[in-house]
C-alpha cells in the first residue's frame, strides 16, 4: 500500500482530517512563540523600565485609538542610517510592559521610538493641531479636536489592574492613587512628590498649553515625550544584551 | 410558531445592549451599545414580521440549502464595493491629507476599515458562500444544523458592522487585521464555532466516501483561523462596560503573537480557503478534472505546515530574537515551493481548454489570479529574506505586494467564483452580460498593474532615500523630504485603485442585473460561435 493510498484513509474521515490538520497547523507557533516566554536571553538587563505613568497611559491609549502605529513604527533597527536618524536601536526591554506592542509595521512618517525630549511640547501641541504649519511636506491628519476633548475617565485604576493582571508590576500603590496621579501630572501646581517616586523620570507639567483643564492633548504629549527617554544607554552593555 | 425562541432570545440581547448603552464606563463603548441596540432592534423587528404561525412547510432533505449562499453573494459584492471604496478614499488622503476629516475619518481610523473591509467582509463572505455553495456539492448533502447558516450569516454580518462602526469610534486593539475589541472577538469565536460545526456537520453527513480536495483546504481554513484568533487576542479588559482591553502579551511576545496571526491571516484566510475556492471553480468553469490529484495532496500538507511558521518575516532586524527572525526567513523561502505546486495545478487544470481563455472572460479571470497569485507568492519569499527585507521594510513596496495578492489573487478568484454561481443560484441561463465582464477583467487586470508597479517604486526609492550617504558621510535626505517624493507616486496609486474599484462596480452592476433577470442583446464573444462551414 504506497504513501498515496494511505491517504485515502484521511480523505475519507473527516475528523482524522480535521485534527491531523490542526496538529500540522500547531507546530510552528509552538516551537517559535513558546521559547520567548523562557529563555531568558530574549529581553536584554537594563536599568531604568518603569511601567507608564496614569498620564501616559491614558496617551498610550489615545495614541492606539487613532491608529498612529499605522504609519510610525516604534523600533530603530541596527542600521547605520536608522541609528543616526532616530538614536540607539530598539531593545525588546523597551517595550517589556507595551501590551499591545506598537513596533508598527509602515513608516508613512518617522520612527517614534525615541521622539521624547526631541521636540518642545509646544511644538507637539502645533504640529498635532496642524502638522503642515510646522512640517509642510506633511501628510498627517489634524488631531486638533485632542486639545478640547477633555480625559473623561470614571476610575483609572481599572486600568492599571488590568495591567499587573497581565503582567506589568503596577504596585498597589499605583493603583491606589492612579486617578489622582493622572490629574496631578499635568498640573503644574500639584504636589507630585508622590507621583514622581512611583514614576521617575516622568514628565510634568502642563503640556498643552492649558492649565485649566486636563486634555488628551496633553496625555498624547506626555507619551510622545517620554518615548525612549527610561532606559540609561551609558550603563547598557551590547555584548551581554546581543542575543 | 416559527422563530419564537429567536424573537425571544434576540430581544433578550437587545435589552442587554441597551443596558450596556446606559452604563457602559468609556463614552466610546456607550455609542458602540448604540450602535448595537440599533441593529438588534432591526433584526428583531424583520423577524417579527416574518414570523408566522401556521405550521413549517417540511423541507425536502435533498434539496441544497441555498438562501443563506444568496445573501452571501449579495453580501460579498456590498461589501467588496465599500471596501474598495474605503481603500481609494485612504489612498486619496495620503495624496492629499486635507481630505481627512478629524476625528472619525482621519486615515488612522479609516485604515482599519479599508483593510478587514476587503478582508473580513469582502473576502470573509465570498469564503462562507462558496464554502457553503461547495460542500454541498461536492457531498452530496443539504446543509446540517437547519438554520445554523442563516445564524452563522447573519453572524457575520453582524461582526462585520460592529468590527467597522468600532474603528471609527476608535475602538481598536491596534493589532493589525484583528482590530476589534474584545467583547465583538468573543462574538466572532461563537460565529466562527457555528461555522465550524456547519461546515463539518455537513461533511459528516456527505453521500460520497471521498472528501474532495476543495473541502480540504476549506476545512484546514477555518480551523486555523479559529486557532489564530483565540490566541492573538487573548486580553484583559479594563472592565466589563467599557471598550478597553489590554493585550495578554506584551512587547516581544506580543510582537511575534502578532505576526503569527497577521502573517496567517494571509495563509489561511486569504490563501488557504481561496485555494478551497480554486479547487472547484476552475475545473467547473474549465469543464477539466484537476490537473494532479498526487499535487494536491503534497501541496496541501506542505502548505499548512509551513505557512505558520512565516511570520517572523515581518519582525527581520527587529527586537525579535535571531534565531526567530532566521527560522521565519527559512521557512519562508520553502513556502514559495508549495505555492507554486497550488499554481501549477490550478494553471495546469486548464490543459486541453486553453482555447477557453479567448472566449470565456471568466476563465481569463481565474487564470489571471492564479497567475497573480504564482507572482506574489515569488515576491514574498524574496521579500521575506533580510536582506531585501532591510530595504522594504515599512516602506510602500509591502503594500505593493499585499495588494498584489490581494487584488491580484483573492479578488479576481473570488469574481471568477462569484460570476459562476450567481446564474446557477438564482436559475438564470447565462448573465446578463459577457461583454461587461470582459471589461471589468481589464479594469482590474490594469488598475493592479498601475498600483503594484507604482508601489515598487516608490517603496524601493523610500527605502534608497533613508539610507542615502554623501560622499562626506552625511545622510541626504530628511524625513520630510522623502514623504514629499512620494507625492506623485500616490496619485497613481489611488488612479490604479480607482480604476479596479469601477471594475468591482461594473460587476455589482452585471450581478444585479442577472439576479433580477435581464440577459443584454449582446453580441457573442468572438470565437464563442463556431465559424460558419463553407458549403460542401
Amino acid at each position: 500500500m504506497g504513501l498515496m493510498d494511505r491517504h485515502a484513509i484521511i480523505e475519507k474521515n473527516a475528523t482524522l482530517l480535521l485534527v491531523g490538520s490542526l496538529l500540522v497547523v500547531t507546530v510552528g507557533g509552538i516551537v517559535e512563540i513558546a521559547p520567548l516566554f523562557y529563555l531568558d536571553n530574549t529581553i536584554e538587563k537594563v536599568e531604568g523600565m518603569r511601567p507608564y505613568s496614569p498620564l501616559e497611559l491614558v496617551g498610550r491609549n489615545i495614541y492606539v485609538r487613532e491608529g498612529c502605529y499605522l504609519c510610525h513604527s516604534q523600533m530603530i533597527r541596527p542600521f547605520r542610517d536608522e541609528v543616526e536618524r532616530y538614536g540607539h536601536y530598539s531593545l525588546a526591554a523597551e517595550s517589556m510592559y507595551d501590551h499591545p506592542f506598537q513596533w508598527g509595521s509602515k513608516r508613512t512618517g518617522p520612527d517614534l521610538a525615541r521622539v521624547g525630549d526631541r521636540y518642545s511640547n509646544v511644538w507637539h501641541v502645533e504640529h498635532l493641531a496642524d502638522p503642515r504649519s510646522v512640517v509642510p511636506e506633511s501628510i498627517m491628519p489634524s488631531y486638533a479636536f485632542l486639545k478640547d476633548a477633555p480625559i473623561e475617565v470614571k476610575d483609572f485604576s481599572t486600568h492599571l489592574v488590568a495591567n499587573s493582571r497581565v503582567g506589568v508590576p503596577y504596585n498597589d500603590d499605583m493603583i491606589a492613587h492612579a486617578n489622582v496621579d493622572l490629574m496631578a501630572q499635568a498640573d503644574p501646581n500639584a504636589d507630585t512628590s508622590g507621583l514622581e517616586a512611583r514614576y521617575p523620570k516622568a514628565k510634568i507639567g502642563d503640556f498643552d498649553g492649558n492649565p485649566q483643564q486636563v486634555t488628551e492633548m496633553d496625555a498624547l504629549v506626555a507619551y510622545l515625550q517620554m518615548l525612549g527617554t527610561l532606559v540609561d544607554f551609558k550603563n547598557y552593555d551590547e555584548a551581554a544584551g546581543y542575543r | 410558531m416559527k422563530f419564537g425562541t429567536q424573537i425571544f432570545a434576540l430581544g433578550l440581547f437587545t435589552f442587554a445592549a441597551l443596558v450596556a448603552a446606559g452604563f457602559g464606563v468609556d463614552e466610546p463603548f456607550r455609542q458602540h451599545m448604540w450602535v448595537l441596540f440599533f441593529v438588534l432592534l432591526g433584526f428583531v423587528a424583520i423577524l417579527i414580521r416574518t414570523a408566522n404561525f401556521e405550521m413549517a412547510a417540511p423541507i425536502d432533505p435533498s434539496a441544497y440549502m441555498d438562501g443563506p449562499i444568496r445573501y452571501g453573494a449579495i453580501a460579498t459584492m456590498f461589501w467588496g464595493v465599500v471596501g474598495m471604496l474605503v481603500g481609494v478614499v485612504i489612498a486619496l488622503q495620503l495624496a492629499y491629507p486635507d481630505l481627512n476629516i478629524q476625528p472619525w475619518f482621519n486615515f488612522g481610523r479609516l485604515r482599519p476599515l479599508h483593510t478587514s473591509g476587503v478582508v473580513f467582509a469582502f473576502g470573509g463572505n465570498a469564503l462562507l458562500c462558496t464554502s457553503l455553495y461547495v460542500v454541498q456539492r461536492t457531498c452530496r448533502a443539504r446543509l446540517f444544523g437547519g438554520d445554523l447558516a442563516w445564524f452563522v450569516f447573519w453572524g457575520y454580518q453582524l461582526f462585520i458592522v460592529m468590527a467597522a462602526t468600532g474603528y471609527l469610534l476608535g475602538i481598536t486593539e491596534s493589532r493589525e487585521y484583528a482590530e476589534p475589541e474584545w467583547y465583538v472577538d468573543i462574538w466572532l469565536t461563537i460565529v466562527w464555532v457555528a461555522y465550524l460545526i456547519l461546515f463539518l456537520g455537513t461533511i459528516f453527513k456527505r453521500k460520497e466516501p471521498h472528501i474532495y480536495v476543495a473541502n480540504w483546504f476549506y476545512l484546514s481554513f477555518i480551523v486555523t483561523i479559529a486557532m489564530l484568533h483565540v490566541v492573538n487576542n487573548l486580553s484583559m479588559p479594563a472592565s466589563f462596560m467599557g471598550s478597553k482591553s489590554y493585550s495578554a502579551f506584551s512587547g516581544v511576545q506580543d510582537a511575534l503573537t502578532q505576526w503569527w496571526y497577521g502573517h496567517n491571516a494571509v495563509g489561511f484566510f486569504l490563501t488557504a480557503g481561496f485555494l478551497g475556492m480554486m479547487y472547484y471553480f476552475v475545473p467547473k468553469q474549465a469543464n477539466r478534472p484537476v490537473y494532479s490529484y498526487r499535487l494536491s495532496i503534497i501541496h496541501f500538507w506542505a502548505i499548512i505546515f509551513l505557512y505558520i511558521w512565516a511570520g517572523p518575516h515581518h519582525l527581520h532586524y527587529t527586537a525579535l530574537p535571531d534565531w526567530a527572525q532566521t527560522l521565519g526567513m527559512v521557512f519562508s523561502i520553502m513556502l514559495w515551493m508549495p505555492s507554486w505546486g497550488g499554481m501549477i495545478n490550478g494553471l495546469m487544470t486548464l490543459s486541453g481548454a486553453w482555447d477557453k481563455l479567448r472566449t470565456d472572460p471568466i476563465i481569463r479571470m481565474m487564470v489571471m489570479a492564479i497567475a497573480f497569485y504564482g507572482m506574489s507568492t515569488f515576491e514574498g519569499p524574496m521579500m521575506s529574506i533580510k536582506a531585501v527585507n532591510s530595504l522594504s521594510h515599512y516602506t510602500d513596496w509591502t503594500i505593493g505586494h499585499v495588494h498584489s495578492g490581494a487584488l491580484g489573487w483573492v479578488g479576481m478568484i473570488s469574481f471568477g467564483a462569484i460570476y459562476y454561481m450567481v446564474p446557477k443560484l438564482w436559475n438564470r441561463q447565462r448573465l446578463y452580460s459577457l461583454r461587461l465582464v470582459t471589461w471589468h477583467f481589464w479594469l482590474a487586470t490594469l488598475g493592479i498593474v498601475v498600483y503594484a508597479a507604482v508601489m515598487w517604486v516608490s517603496g524601493v526609492m523610500q527605502g534608497l532615500m533613508w539610507r542615502e550617504y554623501d560622499e562626506q558621510g552625511f545622510l541626504v535626505y530628511s524625513f520630510a523630504e522623502t514623504v514629499a517624493a512620494m507625492h506623485p507616486y500616490y496619485v497613481m496609486r489611488a488612479i490604479g485603485g480607482a480604476m479596479y474599484l469601477s471594475g468591482a462596480l461594473i460587476m455589482a452592476w452585471n450581478i444585479t442585473m442577472t439576479i433580477l433577470g435581464y440577459q443584454r442583446e449582446e453580441e457573442p464573444m468572438p470565437g464563442s460561435v463556431p465559424a460558419l462551414q463553407p458549403a460542401e
